[in-house]
């Protein structure tokens, strides 16, 4: 593996973006560092996603201009696979054109074992498991030395079990691959357990009304003193101030932390 | 101990699916038999009473001696010959054609909406009615029919093609963007293995038509074929030959199909069919 990530760059500078004239965007201006795990979170419809599309370069934006360097690699929510080829086809459409034929199958050895999918890879995608799929995409993300990996809620359409899995082992993939990751969420759980950094967007359009930083070890826990800290800030900045009832409701969920906190306090004495 | 009783629990269930696919298999082939025999059995009872006078329904003893016959005189492998030879050279020419008209509109919203009126008035308009203008332009022998099936079988395709390309999902042209694939990798890697699927149903039911068409374009300005052979028999007042090519016509149909069916058990095809 080379470490190509630092030539990688990707910015935003002051960047805005509208449909039809309805503004999704306004002056956003973020450096996301080579290497680094940012998460996007925000309510639905903040444009999270218009972001990953500017990101991507899938749009251009109305204003500015989005600077992106190095290879970028999208991981879609799930369907993202070409369902007429085998996994060894979907994967190798990642690696490098210019490789010979016997490092090009070396290579994707190497991804099938990191994605735990020996004796899959002439399997189609239909014939997989949801949580096998998105394993799929993740390799292919990752074939050919992607220096960014844009993920759009890539584990929303799994079950909760797999969920899990599915992030512990997206850490262990980044331990051995370090890669600037871009990673959309509606689950500020996720986003917390997973990113070194958190952007939050709200309101429309939208601005980041937080760039947390969070710096603890893999693997973390949701009951993590560190965690249960930045979700916390997280649900404060994305509460509404002006209706009492969104109070209440952002309160309760609050608490219902800082009970979850206790218990592991009384459980740890 | 109560994931072991669940786990025997399983087990049965992984059985039954393989004894029911035996017994269905089995079913698949006794079943039609039994309502053939039963409807071959009635024809028969309806000849024995006389209940129509024998010229206007034929025994099935009378088409079994008028099928050795032509069997003999070698007419009805030459009539089936002919009609399989029109079939394939229109449906040919009409998937060549008709199959790139789509994938260029389903790629062009514009020509889409341009063409698309155009394209549907035709399909409605049964290819029966272009039997004048065939015999005028094309005059006698395969030319009229070959257009025929060609008019039958085009404007079908060429819809099911469009609609297909319209309606492959967005994601897959986005994958494509981030894979950095040239516009005519996009036709070749994307949009045509993706609709694949589509267009072997799209093949079939054109085929269907095409196949139904064939007996009809048969009967004006040709001197053989399987339509022709009913148009010949009627004239002859032979109903007993007529039957017998209405049942060649009908079996050969569907062997025909099955063909057809087969492609869809291709790797690269069944996925579409299994999701």
């Amino acid at each position: 593996m080379k470490d190509n990530h630092y030539t990688s760059r990707l910015i935003l500078n002051k960047v805005s973006h509208s449909y039809s004239g309805s503004p999704v965007l306004k002056n956003l201006s973020v450096v996301f560092n080579p290497g680094e795990f940012v998460a996007l979170v925000g309510p639905s419809g903040c444009g999270k996603t218009t972001l990953l599309n500017l990101l991507s370069g899938y749009i251009m934006p109305v204003s500015r201009k989005v600077v992106r360097e190095g290879i970028i690699r999208t991981i879609y929510q799930h369907d993202g696979l070409f369902p007429w080829l085998i996994v060894s086809e979907n994967i190798s459409m990642g690696l490098r054109p210019a490789l010979t034929l016997s490092q090009r199958q070396q290579q994707l050895d190497e991804l099938i074992v990191l994605i735990q999918l020996k004796g899959f890879e002439k399997h189609y995608p239909h014939q997989l498991s949801g949580g096998m799929r998105q394993r799929v995409e993740l390799a292919r993300a990752l074939a050919g030395d992607s220096d960014i990996l844009l993920m759009d809620e890539p584990f929303s359409s799994l079950d909760y079990q797999t969920r899990i899995l599915m992030r512990r082992e997206l850490v262990c993939l980044l331990e051995k691959r370090r890669k600037t990751v871009v990673f959309v969420t509606h689950d500020i759980e996720e986003a917390v357990l997973l990113a070194d950094r958190i952007l939050v967007l709200k309101d429309r359009p939208a601005y980041i009304c937080l760039d947390l930083l969070i710096n603890a070890p893999h693997p973390r826990a949701l009951t993590d003193v560190t965690m249960i800290e930045a979700v916390k800030r997280i649900l404060n900045e994305l509460q509404p101030p002006d209706t009492g009832n969104h109070l209440n409701a952002a309160e309760l969920q609050q608490s219902e932390f800082q009970q979850q906190f206790d218990v592991v306090m009384q459980l740890r004495v | 101990m109560r994931a072991a009783i669940h786990e025997k629990k399983v087990l049965p269930v992984q059985i039954k699916p393989l004894q029911t696919r035996k017994t269905v298999k089995y079913h698949n082939f006794i079943l039609p038999v039994i309502v053939v025999f039963c409807l071959l059995f009635i024809w028969y009872i309806l000849c024995v009473f006389h209940v129509f006078p024998a010229y206007a329904l034929p025994s099935p003893g009378a088409v079994l001696k008028s099928l050795r016959e032509e069997l003999v005189a070698g007419r009805l492998v030459n009539d089936a010959i002919a009609s399989l030879w029109r079939i394939a050279v229109g449906f040919v020419l009409a998937a060549g054609l008709g199959i790139p008209v789509g994938l260029w509109l389903g790629h062009h919203g514009f020509a889409r909406k341009a063409f698309v009126p155009l394209l549907n008035f035709f399909r409605f308009l049964s290819p029966l009615a272009w039997i004048p203008f065939a015999i005028l332009w094309f005059h006698i022998g395969d030319k009229p029919a070959i257009f025929l099936i060609f008019m039958a079988s085009f404007f079908p395709l060429a819809l099911s093609t469009m609609s297909s390309v319209a309606n492959i999902p967005s994601i897959y042209f986005r994958v494509a963007h981030d894979y950095n694939y040239k516009s005519i990798e996009i036709i070749t890697r994307v949009t045509l293995p993706a609709i694949l699927p589509q267009i072997v149903t799209a093949l079939r039911l054109s085929y269907g038509i095409a196949w139904v068409v064939i007996v009809a374009a048969e009967m004006v300005g040709c001197q053989d074929g399987l339509g022709y052979g009913i148009w010949e028999a009627r004239n002859g007042l032979r109903l007993d030959i007529a039957v017998f090519y209405m049942i060649v016509i009908g079996a050969l149909g569907m062997a025909i199909d099955r063909l057809f069916a087969q492609l869809t058990k291709l790797p690269n095809i069944r996925w579409g069919y299994e999701r």
